[in-house]
């Protein structure tokens, strides 16, 4: 235990260990992001894996034929999206279960992207760095923030544009309604799943960029264990945080801290620490956060449950 | 007055109309739902099949390997029965849950916590060795149904949504497994007999293996027919039994089945054990069944078997006696897999193909249920 508390002090003045840090947190916040509007739509997408594996998959490949770092981006989203027509319409349109169509998506894609990459080999997608002046001389975290891959930075932008989406629009409040309340919001005249669908491809979009960063943060290799469940952690993440975006991005922070708690403690020499106990971790805690939190917080009404006219 | 009179002379008539509407529709309707699934499977393939061709294979040596690896070949349908058995058992935990409403996507992690509670009794325990391999079995089935269990309870007792915490309690049983082929202590077997740095745990003793079955000239363990009892046993339970019908209503309503005296906790609770000991059982066969490795844990035991017993029971849409033909299928998917790599495919096809298949088995269904609401829309509204 002593072991334990001695590698946190030392991880804390690691600067590598900051840059993990915020490249785990980031790819997890592009996804929750997206994810936390789904949910406040009532719907849950395990398929956030397929999504975030299928646009990182993509950005590889749109880098190896384009050379071109948007384009890969745009490959990702393009891939993420993809994936999410399929959940939205085979779970929102067509009324089969969500969390099945999710979990087979998650296979597919798995299976998918492993078979093709088995025949294709993408090369190492390589994408500048950009410094931001004064900031990133900010010691330990200003390098890790302001000196990264440039599609860092549009996480900036995207959360508030999505507290903004969420809080601030008419699609928004509509989006709010139908998540407590779908009968009501059908009877006032809104359309429910079409509603859903949209939420569900904004998060294909939004996880569908975040892998494509995780492909870049990552100096670019692939394999197809590279998402390896962080989507899961990412609903974690909404989930942890309440159903709000001040608490989604406290969970991504948090499970980001987590990950490069676990990157970094082989790197620095401990061997005491078992690596399973670290992988495990940020599952562990949003288990038990969820067994503390789950009572007390409100989560949207509808959440998880199907919206049949005529149907409770 | 006269209204109502009308009304009711004309009342026999309409409703002979419309019985007879209603077989017609229903001749209609099996010929309509065989040419639905049909259409999607072939769509599933087709894509497989491009899929295959756009990385410059040739669909028809994949599909020839696969029937070739896991039926046509000598010995190969006797193996296929030994993986599909506990693919069968995983799924027939599924039907369990999904009879309740609830989904269990951790039969994984189940299964592993099954086969690394099996592995350490039937190590330690000494006696006559097939009272130990029950006894292991036992155990097997106790770990399953406790990781199960967790996700159970706190889904009754704090809201926790049981898909996500049997999702990710999946990864914690596979890297506890992890963690406990390091320690010597737990399941790590003794230095000498195993190659150095290799994670491994003991072998089982040769008494407390399941015994093995040659059937013209294929081998099996009998665990395939232990297999094929519990689901007739599973199907009996939920399909002609108090029990599964209270099961049922608890997944069809649980306001319903809470107002009729069905204690909401007692039976949710039970199904999540109940599934998750399926899945423990399947741990505890794929050990000491010989058809995974060499009676003994490893890295990775899971081997996506748990994953496989899930897609199987959507595929066949919670009906037990489906289920095993479902589960055979996928367990020819599998051993296929082994025969691919002559042909320069990579195994990972047979995951595309069986997640295609999958996904299409989930859309005719669902077109059939819209149908069936706008027809039953349609016809309402024709009556008013």
């Amino acid at each position: 235990m002593g072991d334990f508390f001695h590698a946190v002090g030392h991880i804390a003045s690691n600067a590598s260990a900051y840059r993990n840090a915020v490249i785990a947190a980031v790819v997890l916040l592009f996804a929750a992001s997206g994810e936390l509007i789904a949910e406040k739509a009532g719907t849950i997408n395990i398929s956030l894996e397929a999504m975030m594996l299928a646009g990182a998959f993509s950005a590889a490949i749109g880098v190896d034929i384009t050379h071109s770092a948007w384009i890969g981006l745009l490959f990702a989203a393009t891939a993420g999206l993809l994936v999410a027509v399929v959940q939205a319409n085979m779970s929102h349109r067509l009324p089969a279960d969500q969390f099945v169509v999710g979990l087979v998506l998650n296979v597919l894609v798995l299976g998918l992207v492993g078979f093709l990459t088995s025949s294709i080999k993408p090369q190492s997608a390589v994408v500048r760095r950009v410094k931001i002046p004064l900031v990133s001389r900010v010691p330990l975290v200003g390098p890790a923030l302001f000196d990264q891959p440039w599609v860092l930075y549009l996480i900036f932008p995207v959360v508030p544009l999505v507290w903004w989406l969420i809080y601030r629009t008419r699609w928004g409040l509509e989006v709010r309604a139908i998540g407590e309340d779908p009968n009501a919001s059908d009877v006032s005249g809104l359309h429910v799943n079409k509603l859903r669908r949209q939420t569900i491809y904004l998060t294909g979009v939004l996880a569908g960029i975040g892998g494509g960063y995780f492909l870049f943060a990552r100096a670019g290799r692939f394999e197809d264990s590279l998402i390896g469940g962080r989507g899961y952690i990412a609903i974690a993440a909404v989930i942890f945080g309440g159903w709000t975006l001040k608490g989604t991005v406290a969970g991504c922070v948090t499970f980001g801290l987590i990950g490069s708690f676990v990157l970094t403690i082989p790197s620095l020499g401990y061997k005491s620490i078992d690596p399973a106990f670290l992988a495990i971790a940020p599952n562990v805690v949003t288990v038990v956060a969820m067994a503390v939190f789950a009572k007390r917080v409100r989560q949207p009404g509808a959440l998880a449950r199907p919206f049949i006219r005529g149907l409770k | 007055m006269s209204d109502v009179g009308e009304h009711v002379v004309t009342e026999p008539e309409e409703d002979e109309v419309a019985s007879a509407a209603l077989q017609r529709s229903r001749f209609g309707i099996t010929g309509e739902v065989i040419a639905l699934y049909a259409i999607c499977v072939f769509v599933a393939l087709a894509i497989a099949a491009i899929c295959v061709a756009a990385t410059g294979g040739s669909w028809m040596n994949v599909y020839t390997a696969i029937l070739d690896g896991s039926i046509r070949k000598p010995g190969r349908w006797g193996l296929t029965l030994g993986v599909s058995a506990p693919i069968l058992l995983v799924a027939l935990g599924t039907v369990v849950n999904g009879r309740a409403g609830l989904v269990n996507i951790g039969q994984e992690g189940q299964l592993v916590m099954g086969s690394a509670f099996a592995s350490y009794v039937a190590v330690r325990l000494g006696g006559p060795g097939p009272l130990v391999l029950i006894i292991a079995m036992l155990c097997g089935i106790v770990g399953g149904a406790i990781w199960a269990g967790i996700a159970g309870a706190l889904r009754y007792y704090r809201n926790v949504p049981e898909v996500l915490s049997t999702l990710l309690m999946g990864t914690v049983a596979a890297n506890l497994m992890g963690w406990g082929l390091r320690k010597p202590w737990l399941l790590l077997a003794p230095a000498a007999g195993r190659a150095n740095r290799n994670q491994v745990s003991e072998p089982l003793a040769a008494d407390t293996r399941i015994p093995r079955w040659t059937l013209f000239g294929n081998e099996f363990p009998i665990s395939v027919l232990a297999a094929l009892v519990l689901s007739i046993g599973v199907w009996v339970v939920l399909d002609r039994s108090v029990v599964g019908f209270r099961l049922r209503m608890l997944g069809r309503n649980p306001k319903t089945a809470q107002r009729s005296g069905v204690a909401e906790h007692r039976y949710g609770i039970g199904a999540m054990l109940v599934s998750g000991a399926f899945a423990g059982l399947a741990g505890g066969i794929m050990l000491a069944g010989g058809d995974f490795g060499n009676y003994q844990l490893v890295a990775n035991f899971g081997a996506g078997i748990g994953f496989a017993g899930l897609l199987a029971a959507l595929v066949a849409r919670q009906r037990v006696i489906v289920l095993i033909f479902v589960a055979f299928l996928f367990g020819c998917m599998r051993t296929g897999t082994g025969f691919l790599t002559a042909t320069g495919i990579s195994g990972r096809v047979s995951d595309v193909v069986q997640g295609l298949l999958v996904l299409s088995m989930l859309l005719p269904p669902a077109i059939l249920y819209v149908r069936e609401r706008r027809r039953a829309l349609s016809a309402t509204s024709t009556r008013v």
